[in-house]
């Protein structure tokens, strides 16, 4: 919107009025005046402030995403690849890239930083900064003094002599144990008195430089991860509710764009009283994200007095497998600091992306190769239990850039801590860069085969899904099966599958999606063979479904 | 008041049929989400789950996202063969939080053999956590909302601020005891407890407490334990007892827990407030294992901490190795007995050497501590002045030992000492200096 020269007729008063200030206020407040003497009447009375008001809001939106001094219109549906210069090679073709995201170029979001939106420093929960406060008594400051100066009857015969730890230690009856049971071990060389004390429970620093190393390969080696701002705990339910802690405060909420992960009811709410405020995406999109929508749902909650701390997304995404695109990331990373609001990106899926060529960026290659970004708002989630095939052995990680988000979580997984021995097995397995490369690499042949194999056959029935570029999922349209469309009929349809088709499936309204007869089909725990057997099932339930 | 009382009340069965006592907000909302069709399909698969050979037509698990493709079950082969044993391919499966069952029985007869069969332990009731300080945490969300108290007595371990109160908005109101009864709970001090919530609007879930008691290194009576469920019932609220240290009692004889008194009560609201918390990592000395058990006689309690318990799992790899172990009787009994030897024998080493340097200790009996006097060396009996002596032992002596104030003890001058963690050698060296330091002092 330009600014003109402004006239003295009232309506284009109100269309130019957009710059504030208060000559503005007078010449709104002038023919105000006339209405309310009598003139102008009833019709100018009510639509000039109309106007006006209209007018703000659209100039005060546009301004946010426009150069000030821009001249001319911009149409927001354009497509601006020309403005952000070359094509940017890293889009993919289709699935991924939001359409109203590319009308807005880059570089020029990040220029015009209005410093009443760019929010500040990010801040943490105040049960963070309780949890970081802790920890002054003088049960742990003594617990300090020994790890600073340790006594060793060689290496330190002056050092503190710990008599504040109950630990009981001495034993070793246990190794004896040990050596007569190498079977039940499972472990090379493990020896029980080596691992039995207590343990950073955050994770032993060899672990997290093996997981970092891990996480690098799964990004190929395009970001490299720093072991220090790992974070360990026993699971990515822990993961997410531990973060939950740090970021949010009991009635503040989080923005998730839907369809998502069903899990995150559990570990978000139940126990830390945050909220989780669903914004749905939609199949005529792809199901991919609409900034629009977003921005809506987080001033929408803000108008009901809901204080939004984050946003999560996940990427690949569950359910649909979608893989965000660095333009999907730096929009994102946009909105969260336009709003002072953390971005939780749970990347679990990393190292499952069986697409042929598709490509996977963490959101911490975008923090690592971009300038201007807030770094302190961005924490990433990560489970070993995905990619490696074993979900029984209880290891995820939180990986941050923000030090009092990794202080509050070291302390927090004080209760829910992995295990040692788990710990150790974990690092002789995943510490050898071969082994881990081959690994990662046959995980996702293996996933493409059979996910191959799946979709085919769900198209030879009718049912289309989603292009799913990594995870574990199809996301499957079978909209056409039910008997009414609504969730009854999704229900209804869930139960046949269940119960005629004996096939176990999450039905959408799990993963909080608004369009009911999508369905949530997992496929990495059936092997090529079983995909006949899943497709001889699932054509018996078509069938009772069309008679 | 105690056993006769209790009797009369469990054959009063008016009076108990409307005491059900309450579990927490969090505890009775659905927010864990298992009355979805996200938790019945699991269950109908574990009824009847597919299997290419033995069960071809049962229910094809694609609502869980395990990964199996590089596993055995994969006809192209494990990634994992040449890493682990062959039982490793059940420990890296996606065991939910039921747990492993081998693991839950081998733990409940390792709890019976530490009580020498005085109580029996039923696997199913049973909910693991990684670690006793997941356990504690996951009751306090369970038992009581935010902003409401358990009463704990003093002094107690420091680590309960932390995990009673950390996450959980759950307050500790103290219930204070003191050396003139060596620091036994009494009746008249519960209730002051009790009043001093009460006054202060606050509402009490629970009571809970250590047994044997961590910092005191002793043993609760038999008596106090009676009157405790008998206050518990008499104000409908929780008795949480966290037995840690039941494995390391000096004489087995000398210990009673709660589990043996529930035992004799068929009345299920009075049993139905009793929880147990247990951990590997004292007993055994395994606390980088982090292995830790709730047992609770409340089926509501019990399923809710399972639920709850996906926040804090034990990984199957520990659950399997474990189980084996505990389930080698002739090495479990081997054990306890020689660890109940050891532990005694260092307590007396320790108590006799502070004895020389005329430092007294309370009577102690179990753990893995004992809990030191050194009022007399105190400038003022205040907290200022203990922590003064503490900071002199600990930049003098070097000795890191535990000031009775952050244990929230109301007299001063007590101290925790740990014995169990060190060899001989370094004990005698630790003795050496607090004499050399009591020489000291006696020389002003």
């Amino acid at each position: 919107m330009t600014r003109t020269e402004p006239n003295r007729s009232s309506k284009s008063d109100s269309e130019n009025s957009g710059g504030g200030g208060g000559t503005t206020a007078m010449r709104v407040i002038v023919p105000l005046q006339g209405v309310v003497q009598g003139r102008g009447g009833l019709f100018l009375g009510s639509v000039i402030p109309c106007a006006f008001f209209y007018f703000l809001q659209f100039y005060l939106k546009r301004n946010r995403k426009n150069e000030p001094d821009s001249s001319g219109q911009r149409n927001p549906d354009s497509d601006s690849n020309s403005n952000s210069g070359s094509p940017d090679p890293t889009r993919s073709q289709s699935a991924g890239h939001l359409t109203e995201l590319t009308s807005l170029p880059r570089s020029l979001s990040r220029i015009l930083l209005s410093p009443r939106l760019s929010g500040g420093a990010v801040s943490v929960s105040g049960r963070a900064g309780y949890v970081i406060k802790g920890g002054d008594s003088p049960y742990y400051m003594g617990q300090k003094r020994v790890e600073e100066d340790p006594y060793d009857e060689s290496g330190n015969p002056d050092g503190v002599i710990e008599l504040g730890s109950a630990q009981n230690i001495k034993l070793n009856l246990e190794d004896d144990w040990v050596s007569g049971n190498p079977r039940e071990v499972i472990s090379d060389g493990l020896c029980i008195s080596g691992i039995a004390s207590y343990e950073p429970c955050h994770g032993l620093t060899e672990l997290k430089m093996a997981v970092a190393g891990f996480m690098s390969e799964a990004t190929k080696n395009s970001v490299s991860f720093d072991p220090s701002q790992l974070v360990l705990t026993s699971g990515a339910a822990s993961a997410i509710e531990i973060l939950s802690f740090c970021l949010a405060d009991s009635g503040n909420a989080f923005l998730v764009p839907t369809p998502c992960s069903p899990g995150y009811d559990r570990d978000v709410k139940w126990r830390t009283g945050v909220d989780l405020i669903h914004v749905p995406c939609r199949s005529a999109d792809n199901f991919n994200i609409s900034m629009l929508v977003l921005d809506r749902a987080f001033y929408q909650a803000k108008k009901r007095g809901v204080r939004i701390r984050g946003i999560i997304i996940s990427n690949p995404w569950n359910p649909t497998g979608t893989l965000l695109s660095r333009e999907n990331l730096y929009a994102l990373l946009d909105f969260a600091r336009e709003r002072n609001i953390h971005i939780i990106s749970n990347e679990v899926f990393a190292g499952s992306v069986h697409e042929k060529g598709g490509e996977f960026v963490s959101m911490a290659e975008v923090v690592d190769t971009e300038e201007n970004v807030d770094r302190e708002r961005v924490h990433i989630i990560y489970d070993l239990s995905k990619d490696l095939s074993f979900t029984g052995l209880r290891t995820a990680a939180i990986y941050s850039f923000n030090e009092n988000v990794l202080s509050a979580s070291r302390k927090l997984t004080t209760l829910s801590p992995v295990s040692s021995p788990t710990q150790h097995l974990l690092i002789s397995a995943i510490s050898s860069p071969k082994f881990v490369q081959r690994f990662v690499k046959t995980n996702r042949e293996r996933l493409m085969r059979v996910y191959t194999e799946l979709v085919k056959g769900l198209k030879e029935l009718g049912i289309e899904c989603t292009r799913s570029s990594g995870g574990f999922f199809c996301w499957a349209d079978m909209r056409g099966l039910m008997s009414s469309y609504s969730e009854k009929g999704e229900v209804e349809l869930w139960n046949k599958l269940l119960n005629i088709g004996k096939i176990n499936v999450i039905p959408g309204s799990c993963c909080h999606c608004i369009e009911p007869g999508w369905f949530r089909l997992c496929f990495s725990n059936l092997s090529e063979r079983d995909v006949p057997v899943v497709m001889n099932r699932v054509r018996k339930v078509c069938e009772t479904c069309k008679s | 008041m105690g056993l006769p009382l209790m009797m009369e009340r469990s054959s009063n069965n008016n009076n108990n049929n409307n005491n059900v006592v309450e579990l927490s907000r969090v505890a009775v909302s659905d927010t864990h989400g298992e009355d979805s069709p996200y938790f019945a399909g699991w269950k109908a698969y574990d009824e009847n789950p597919y299997d290419e050979s033995h069960n071809p037509s049962g229910v094809i698990q694609m609502g869980l996202a395990e990964n199996q493709l590089l596993r055995e079950k994969n006809p192209e082969g494990s990634m994992w063969g040449s890493k682990g044993a062959p039982g490793f391919r059940e420990n890296a499966l996606f065991q939910d939080y039921h747990g492993l069952k081998s693991f839950r029985q081998a733990m409940a007869s390792f709890m019976q053999q530490i009580r020498g069969g005085k109580a029996s332990f039923n696997p199913d009731r049973i909910v693991l956590t990684a670690g006793a300080t997941a356990a504690n945490e996951l009751l306090t969300f369970i038992l009581a909302d935010p902003n409401d108290a358990l009463l704990v007595p003093t002094p107690y371990y420091p680590g309960f601020d932390r995990d009673l109160r950390w996450r959980t908005g759950v307050r500790i109101v103290p219930i204070h005891c003191d050396s003139s009864n060596h620091f036994q709970i009494t009746p008249e001090a519960l209730e002051q407890a009790y009043q001093t919530a009460s006054d202060a609007n606050i509402r009490v879930r629970g009571v809970l407490i250590t047994n044997p008691s961590n910092p005191l290194g002793a043993t609760v009576q038999k008596k106090v334990l009676e009157d405790l469920l008998d206050f518990c019932v008499r104000k409908n609220i929780h008795l949480v007892s966290d037995e840690i240290y039941s494995g390391s009692v000096f004489h087995a004889s000398e210990f009673t827990s709660v589990a043996e008194i529930v035992e004799n009560i068929d009345d299920v609201s009075v049993k139905e407030r009793v929880h147990i918390v247990y951990s590997l990592s004292k007993d055994l000395g395994l606390p980088g294992f982090r292995v830790g058990t709730i047992y609770s006689y409340n089926d509501n309690v019990v399923r809710t901490a399972r639920r709850m318990s996906s926040f804090t799992l034990v990984s199957s790899q520990t659950q399997h190795m474990l189980a084996s172990m505990l389930s080698d009787e002739e090495f479990t009994e081997k054990y306890i007995r020689i660890n109940r030897e050891r532990l005694r024998r260092r307590y007396e080493t320790i108590v006799e050497g502070l004895k020389k340097a005329g430092i007294e200790c309370l009577k102690g009996n179990a753990g893995l501590f004992c809990w030191m006097n050194l009022g007399f060396l105190l400038d003022t009996k205040t907290k200022e002045g203990e922590l003064e002596l503490w900071d002199v032992i600990l930049k003098e002596l070097k000795l890191n030992i535990s000031p009775g104030s952050s244990c929230h003890c109301s007299e001063y001058g007590w101290f925790r000492v740990c014995f169990a963690n060190m060899s001989e050698k370094t004990l005698d060296i630790a003795l050496k200096r607090i004499h050399e330091f009591m020489d000291r002092r006696s020389g002003f």
